[in-house]
């Protein structure tokens, strides 16, 4: 069948494999996006700013501190959860109560913000980040060669993924969060301190694009632009998906990564744009998103 | 995105609108006599082209309360149409800006049948995303030259009768050009059609019971959006014999919600004094050491934080308030 078409099943199975680890950055980044969306009802136009931080900040910790990749994949994601609790104290809370479209304008003058002073002092060339030692090499699979990080990073994002979505869906927290989502109000009247839950969701929103940034250091290079190019991307899965759902964000995530990688094995000139084209279709069919409830 | 009280009565609104002919004379005296002698045309007129951009973009967002993230792709494939039609087509200018503003009006109805069947955040996010899309297919197809873009865009005879190769001549047409797009966007709003915007912005439900096809008076108001900032885009190209990928990545785009934030959203003259405004302040750090992207985001969120208003609508509010002041 693979000779019918022309296609070896290396070629074939590569661009899977390569797909699947994009779609587990799509899933990660989505995923932010939709908790952040749930709990404050805005679209975080910084997200993809927050995931170029958090690769430059692994990059940051390796050139100055000398700390390796596994400190990194500790320290950054508190860090920019840090950095997500204090932008949401200090700016994003203000805007509570107005029209969203403001505070989607506001993470957008903060992603230029960022994206700028890195591009002013490293310029848009790449910098190199190294994986880890225990990650060289890889494993013959038979029909392909799967390398260890690769592996490593589709393995640990489906973890986090599917650990995000028991700590919403399932656990006594998660039942909280959601229910002040639906009424904040109610659910302060009952002792929960709401506005310090939608700080802390923010903060694990940044948290999880700084995670997905020190994943995406040793693969892609660390330059300011990795975010803005990303991120438009993770919108169109996200309007594919739906924002009602979790799980909805984290299937259509590592889907669309599966046909990109497809698309680039048997059209490659459309690769580019088929996430679009098939945001175009489902919007078409379900306006509301594949997974998503009509708002 | 803002109320506003129409409670001005018929005796003051005669009243105002002497002023208003009176402003509008004065302005045009300045751009016509003064300030091409006193700074520098090519400056000028790109002020011009993105007023006029921004101004497209007010009327979408301040009139029919809809903030498209896809701007870029109606001015930056108009302004590719445009210079491939003149340089590879050997079109007149005039036809060439036709051209573009008419591919990007077919654009923009593409464009926004598929975006407005969403509201809010999901519509700024499916134009975002189709914007990109555009943008790529720039980069891929042949005509655009890639990085490169189109260079030496020529700019031809207007009507067989104006060279406009001489710089003053170039000037004069891109002032009529943002006139009469000004004007379009002037007449729009205080149509019935604009009013109609107005009543769906406010209240969309009470809007659709009362009988308005809703769809409908949206998509217009976006392909009218579409084409003038396809105007926009295709003058830019004459003007500046160029059109490359900068015109149309979804950071133009946002350009023009800076514009039109900063000068006041939902007012007239505010996209034009935001524009003015902007540009000259990236002309400025073009020439100084600090990154233009970073003081470009602060005064977003400066913006967005303190004052939503803009220049212009700030500017209004503290006129009612003092008036009302003295009423009392």
């Amino acid at each position: 069948m693979f000779e019918l078409l022309g296609i070896s099943p290396q070629v074939l199975m590569g661009q899977l494999m390569l797909g699947l680890i994009n779609g587990a950055f799509y899933a990660l980044l989505s995923l932010g996006l939709a908790v952040i969306f749930g709990m404050l009802h805005i679209v975080n136009l910084a997200h993809g700013a927050l995931y170029m931080l958090g690769a430059f900040l692994a990059w940051m910790l390796w050139t100055f501190l000398g700390l390796g990749y596994f400190w990194a994949l500790l320290l950054v994601p508190l860090a920019l959860g840090l950095v997500g609790v204090v932008l949401e104290r200090t700016m994003i809370r203000r805007l509570a109560g107005f029209d969203p479209l403001y505070s989607l304008l506001l993470t957008f003058g903060i992603a230029l913000i960022l994206e700028g002073a890195f591009r002013h002092f490293y310029g848009v060339s790449g910098q190199p980040y190294p994986g880890p030692d225990i990650f060289q090499g890889g494993f013959n699979l038979g029909f392909m060669f799967l390398p260890t990080y690769r592996a490593w990073v589709l393995g640990l994002s489906l973890v986090v993924c599917f650990g995000i979505w028991f700590l919403i869906e399932r656990t006594r927290l998660g039942a909280n969060l959601r229910a002040a989502t639906e009424n904040p109000v109610l659910v302060q009247v009952f002792g929960v301190n709401v506005p310090l839950m939608v700080t802390l969701t923010y903060g694990l929103g940044a948290a999880l694009a700084g995670l997905a940034g020190t994943l995406a250091a040793p693969i892609y290079q660390v330059n300011p632009n990795m975010g803005s190019h990303l991120i438009i991307i993770v919108f169109a899965v996200v309007v594919i998906g739906g924002m009602g759902s979790i799980l909805g964000a984290i299937l259509t995530g590592l889907a669309l990564g599966v046909i990109e990688g497809l698309t680039k094995v048997f059209y490659p000139e459309a690769a580019n744009v088929v996430v679009f084209v098939i945001m175009v279709i489902v919007l078409m069919f379900k306006p509301s998103g594949l997974f998503g409830r009509e708002m | 995105m803002q109320s506003h009280s129409d409670k001005t009565g018929m005796i003051a609104k005669k009243r105002v609108s002497y002023r208003v002919m009176a402003a509008i004379g004065a302005f045009l005296a300045m751009m016509v006599f003064v300030m091409p002698n006193m700074l520098y045309p090519i400056f000028l007129m790109k002020v011009m082209c993105f007023a006029l951009f921004a101004c497209a973009f007010n009327l979408l967002v301040g009139f029919a309360g809809l903030l498209s993230f896809g701007t870029a792709a109606f001015f930056g494939s108009a302004s590719y149409i445009s210079a491939h039609a003149a340089k590879v087509w050997g079109f007149p200018p005039e036809f060439a800006i036709l051209a573009g503003t008419a591919a990007a009006a077919l654009l923009g109805l593409v464009i926004g049948a598929i975006s407005i069947q969403r509201q809010g955040i999901y519509f700024a996010m499916i134009t975002l995303a189709l914007s990109q899309m555009i943008y790529f297919l720039a980069l891929q197809m042949p005509f655009t030259h890639g990085e490169d873009g189109i260079q030496g865009v020529p700019r031809g005879i207007l009507f067989g009768l104006f060279d406009l190769n001489d710089i003053m001549t170039m000037y004069y047409f891109v002032l009529a050009v943002f006139c009469a797009g000004f004007y379009l966007v002037w007449r729009t709003v205080h149509s019935p059609f604009g009013q109609t915007l107005k009543a769906i912005r406010e209240n969309e439900t009470r809007a659709i019971s009362l009988g308005y096809k809703v769809y409908y008076y949206k998509l217009v108001a976006f392909v009218l959006y579409a084409s003038l900032t396809g105007l926009a885009g295709a003058t830019k190209a004459i003007v500046f014999q160029l059109a490359s990928l900068t015109d149309i990545t979804w950071q133009m785009s946002g350009e023009a919600i800076l514009m039109t934030l900063l000068g006041g959203m939902g007012t007239l003259v505010g996209p034009v004094i935001g524009a003015a405004i902007v540009v000259t302040l990236e002309n400025y750090l073009a020439s100084t050491n600090l990154p233009v992207t970073v003081v470009i985001g602060g005064i977003f969120v400066v913006c967005v934080l303190a004052f939503r208003k803009g220049i212009v609508g700030e500017l209004q509010a503290a006129w009612e308030r003092s008036r009302n002041r003295r009423d009392r």
